[in-house]
């Protein structure tokens, strides 16, 4: 526990919670203009960029409120092989569900 | 028999026990989360060409749901703050809040839900649809036996695809108001309940488990706002840690709606 | 209970005797019958529950495959003996003491079920891992200690949910212990739904499980254990924590899908157009039956490695405890577990080769399917090594554990086929895929469960159990283990497909004489073979039942450490009391220092300080 070796003042709490606030209050709104923004033909780019946003807004949430950032290497490696994993099932599933034999008529 | 690094960290690691714990058990929570993320996207990518739906969901309540979380994480951590300063009554000031925008949360879940449910499409026998909020059933309404009429606020399309994005120029100009349908000219009647489609059947898999965690995760926050006064009197170091292990689970639960909201409100 | 836990100071303080004398008695008034062992927050009570729970349900399972494997050498048959208690008992599909397609079925679906997550997978990484993890690394408990006795009691509930399934009307689940969807949803029975119920607790009991033996060997190992110093079934139980923690979660996601499939009529795993005995479902489709597919695989085969991993553990062990020397390639052996697990997570298509899959995606799945195998066969080969210049002592333990060897090399050595695409299209749904993976885990992993039950058994109970019946149990064992699988393999390489209730009898060349792959009389023959070599087998286990509770109160009375061992499990009092170690044990060397040169006995304990070997060193004269 990173935190309990630096003393925790309120202040300085308020103070990070309020710029982590003004965070994803901006991701939001971000993310809703988006939404509503004709950008590219159809979803595809819509989706993409909402997405970052909504990453950059997970980004604070883990990196500060969680305090990530200041977490001890363990934790990280722990978390670091469960994105793989996770990055694992989705690709491999989603690779796996649009290859196809040869010679498949795919309708 | 003492467990050691109950409360102080173990050097070589760092850590506490409960804090290891908690992550591993969030790490397994990404997976699970995981998992039904990749069957979202499996399901929209294999929906048939038009068929998924955009802009089924309020935006406005998302949203209001987004900052309420937000606002609930950031009391969380300052309650966890409030214990490191050794202040008990601003922690249960702080976890007062968070408790009550979590029932707020949840009260708004539930209130978007119930618009589902009583939101119904009716394939008439014509080949069209009536789709629209339930406004009242007939006494004598009765599908199977064919008597009474159901009356819906909305609208009657000709294609189903038309339902599918609300979005769209055509379903922003529809004209919705009362519509009369006979049980006669009913082909088939359904609500936007889990089992309508694809996305209302994720919609309410994922915000249902969503809303389970924010229920353990409140429940867990109450009995230490509640009934932690004890510990915090013999031993306030284990009761911070404790405050921040909840907490983690409570940023995290925030997190997945962090995602959950531009998933399935805003694409 | 409660005042106990919440009073722990905040320090272990070192070699604080007043910790486990004065104040321990003093203030534990006796614990009630509840307490001690239902409510038991004690690793070691949880282990020995896990383990008899899951011995139990292992006897179960077995006795679900007589009845099948009756039902396959005599098709409609009534079952002799126990026939017309299943007719009282299940009713209808059972009628007449005659086992009907739709029970075996659901016989097939719960014996996989129970054998892999109720009897395999407690017994070897619940049960073991919660006795032994805890005394090897020198800890008091485990880190969570009511999160354990939770752990237990979701696994209990899990296994009635199960249990109960069979007795509800249309019976327990029948899609088989993978339940693929659409087969699962459309079965008219509520036994699926129980089957993920049950499914759903069992893999929260993992998921706490898994957290708490990962915080434990992380957080709780004694001064000195560095990682290098642990004893490698330690190793293994890490890893396979792991993996739990990983892979359940999927099948946890996939298991709430199909519950909701199920109950609230969604289409997750339905397709469009779905149609049921000729007529059009009435759902509205869109989902993909491949989804639970590749989500069940993403457990379904980390959880081989659950199966195997925690078993090699256990025969690693006890081969360095009887041959008296280190093991060999100790860093290779971790290296290779570390890489098993890593690896295991991204191999699981192989199981879906014939769902259609792309050639490109099905390279990939072969070559990591491959690679896999390398790490596997360096750790069986340590084991080989390890024998080799040993002054090998047999008893019970060492006979199971180097029957463990060649069985598991048999049941590995079969899977390569089925690794590659090309011979698993034809293997897939035939015989050879059972007898492949029943290799490993029924001769395999079983036989090094049983191993451990007889090499720990002396640390809980403080007895041995009986040498000469564990050797008949373990000779009698051998013997028709491979007479029950072994013609599985000609089976299925002759084409007799799994999964039929009637044992194949309808493509048997005396049922269609012109076809020209129809199977043969001496394949269906060896059915009645394969049948009396498991009732045999059954019988074969009858020693084992009686030893292991005769030996409870009657065994021969035996020391601290009986097979003079060096890990520190074998370095408390016996059995251990609660909190363990009488000390707080100081690990100075590795864990199978046996045979050192200048050392006076043939062992070093890992917890032995160095200072009371060196006085011995002027004795020895070489």
């Amino acid at each position: 526990m990173s935190e309990s070796e630096k003393p925790v003042s309120l202040q300085s709490t308020l103070r990070l919670c309020a710029v982590v606030f003004f965070v994803i209050l901006c991701a939001t709104s971000g993310m809703i203009a988006t939404s509503f923004a004709h950008i590219g033909e159809g979803w595809t780019l819509k989706v993409a960029l909402i997405l970052c946003i909504a990453v950059v807004n997970a980004f604070f949430v883990a990196g500060y409120l969680m305090h990530l950032l200041s977490e001890k290497k363990l934790i990280f490696t722990v978390l670091i092989f469960t994105v793989f994993f996770f990055a694992g099932l989705m690709g491999l599933t989603m690779w796996a569900m649009n290859d196809f034999p040869t010679g498949t008529a795919v309708h | 028999m003492e467990i050691p690094y109950t409360v102080q960290a173990r050097p070589d690691t760092g850590l506490y026990n409960a804090k290891l714990g908690i992550w591993l058990f969030l790490a397994s929570e990404v997976m699970l989360f995981g998992g039904l993320f990749s069957a979202y996207v499996l399901l929209r990518v294999g929906a048939e060409p038009g068929m998924w739906p955009h802009g089924w969901l309020n935006v406005t309540l998302g949203t209001v749901n987004t900052l309420l979380l937000a606002l609930s994480a950031i009391t969380t951590l300052l309650a966890w703050a409030a214990c490191k300063v050794r202040d008990f009554t601003k922690f249960k000031i702080f976890h007062a809040c968070t408790i009550l925008l979590a029932l707020t949360f949840l009260g708004i879940k539930s209130y978007e839900y119930h618009d589902k449910l009583i939101h119904y499409e009716i394939k008439l026998n014509n080949g069209t649809f009536a789709d629209g909020h339930l406004v009242e059933k007939s006494a004598d309404f009765d599908l199977a036996k064919k008597t009474g009429t159901v009356t819906l606020h909305g609208h009657i399309v000709t294609d189903e695809k038309e339902l599918m994005d609300l979005r769209s120029p055509e379903a922003q100009a529809a004209k919705h108001e009362e519509v009369i349908v006979a049980a006669t000219d009913i082909k088939s009647m359904g609500n936007y309940g889990p089992r309508h489609n694809t996305f209302t059947a994720i919609y309410f898999t994922l915000t249902g488990l969503h809303a389970l965690h924010i229920l353990g995760g409140t429940l867990v926050i109450f009995y230490f706002w509640a009934f932690g006064g004890a510990m915090w009197k013999t031993d306030p170091e284990r009761f911070t840690n404790r405050i921040e292990v909840s907490g983690l689970f409570w940023h995290f639960v925030d997190l997945v709606w962090i995602f959950l909201f531009p998933v399935l409100y805003l694409t | 209970m409660q005042s106990n836990v919440q009073q722990f100071p905040p320090f272990r303080e070192p070699q604080s005797d007043h910790a486990h004398g004065d104040h321990g008695h003093a203030e534990h008034h006796e614990p009630n019958f509840w307490q001690k062992y239902i409510f038991s927050t004690d690793h070691k009570v949880i282990g020995i529950q896990y383990g008899f729970m899951a011995l139990c349900f292992m006897l179960f399972g077995f006795g679900l495959m007589l009845l099948m494997r009756w039902q396959i050498a005599h098709p409609g048959v009534a079952v002799p003996l126990f026939g017309p208690l299943l007719a009282k008992v299940l009713g209808q599909p059972a009628a007449g003491g005659i086992i009907s397609p739709e029970l075996y079925n659901s016989f097939g679906a719960m014996h996989g079920t129970i054998m892999v997550f109720l009897g395999v997978v407690p017994l070897a990484f619940a049960a073991f891992g919660n006795y032994v993890v805890p005394l090897m690394i020198g800890a008091p408990d485990m880190t969570f200690p009511r999160i354990n006795m939770a752990s237990f009691h979701a696994f209990f509930l899990g296994g009635v949910v199960m249990l109960v399934s069979f007795f509800i009307p249309g019976g327990a689940a029948q899609a088989g212990w993978t339940s693929y969807s659409p087969l699962a949803t459309t079965i008219p029975t509520n036994g699926q739904a129980f089957w993920l119920v049950g499914m759903v607790l069992l893999i929260t009991s993992s998921l706490l499980g898994a957290v708490n033996f990962i915080a434990t060997i992380i957080q709780l190992r004694a001064p000195g254990m560095t990682w290098m110093r642990l004893p490698w079934f330690v190793w293994a139980q890490f890893v396979t924590a792991f993996i739990l923690l990983l892979a359940f979660p999927p099948l946890e996601a996939a298991g709430v899908l199909q519950l909701m499939d199920n109950l609230a009529g969604t289409s997750f795993f339905l397709p469009t157009g779905l149609a049921v005995g000729g007529q059009l479902v009435d759902r509205s489709g869109g989902g993909s039956p491949l989804l639970w597919q590749h989500l069940f695989w993403f457990l379904g085969h980390p959880e081989v490695y659950v199966l195997i991993l925690p078993a090699m553990g256990i025969v690693i062990e006890i081969i360095a405890n009887n041959t008296r020397k280190p093991i060999w390639g100790y860093k290779s052996l971790v290296y290779s577990v570390l890489f098993v697990g890593f690896l295991s997570f991204i191999v699981w298509a192989h199981h879906m080769y014939l769902t259609g899959m792309g050639q490109k995606i099905a390279t990939f799945f072969q070559a990591t399917t491959m690679i896999i195998s390398i790490p596997s066969v360096i750790i069986l080969t340590c084991m080989f090594l390890s024998l080799w210049g040993g002054s090998i002592r047999i008893n019970t333990p060492m006979l199971f554990a180097l029957g463990f060897l060649p069985m598991f090399g048999i049941g590995g050595l079969t899977g390569l086929p089925l690794g590659l695409a090309a011979a698993d299209l034809y293997l897939h749904d035939t015989y050879y895929i059972i007898a492949h993976f029943h290799y490993v885990v029924a001769p395999g992993t079983i036989f090094a469960l049983f191993a451990g039950v007889y090499f720990w058994f002396p640390k809980m109970t403080g007895r041995k159990m009986n040498e000469f019946w564990g050797r008949v149990h373990f000779w009698c064992s051998l013997a028709f283990m491979n007479i029950v699988f072994m013609p599985m393999f000609a089976q299925g390489i002759k084409g007799m497909l799994r999964r039929m209730s009637d044992g194949a009898v309808n493509y048997s060349a005396a049922r269609v004489p012109n076809a020209i792959d129809a199977l043969p009389g001496s394949v269906m023959q060896l059915n009645g073979v394969i049948l009396w070599a498991a009732i045999c087998l059954g019988i074969a286990q009858i020693p084992f039942i009686i030893n292991l509770f005769w030996s409870i109160s009657h065994g021969e009375k035996v020391g601290d450490n009986p097979w003079r061992a060096t890990t520190l499990d074998w370095q408390t009092p016996t059995p251990p009391p609660h909190g363990n170690f009488a000390h707080e044990p100081h690990v100075v060397r590795g864990p199978y220092e046996y045979s050192a040169p200048n050392h006076a006995t043939d062992f070093t304990p890992q917890d032995e300080p160095e200072s009371s070997s060196a006085p011995l060193n002027p004795n020895a004269h070489h």
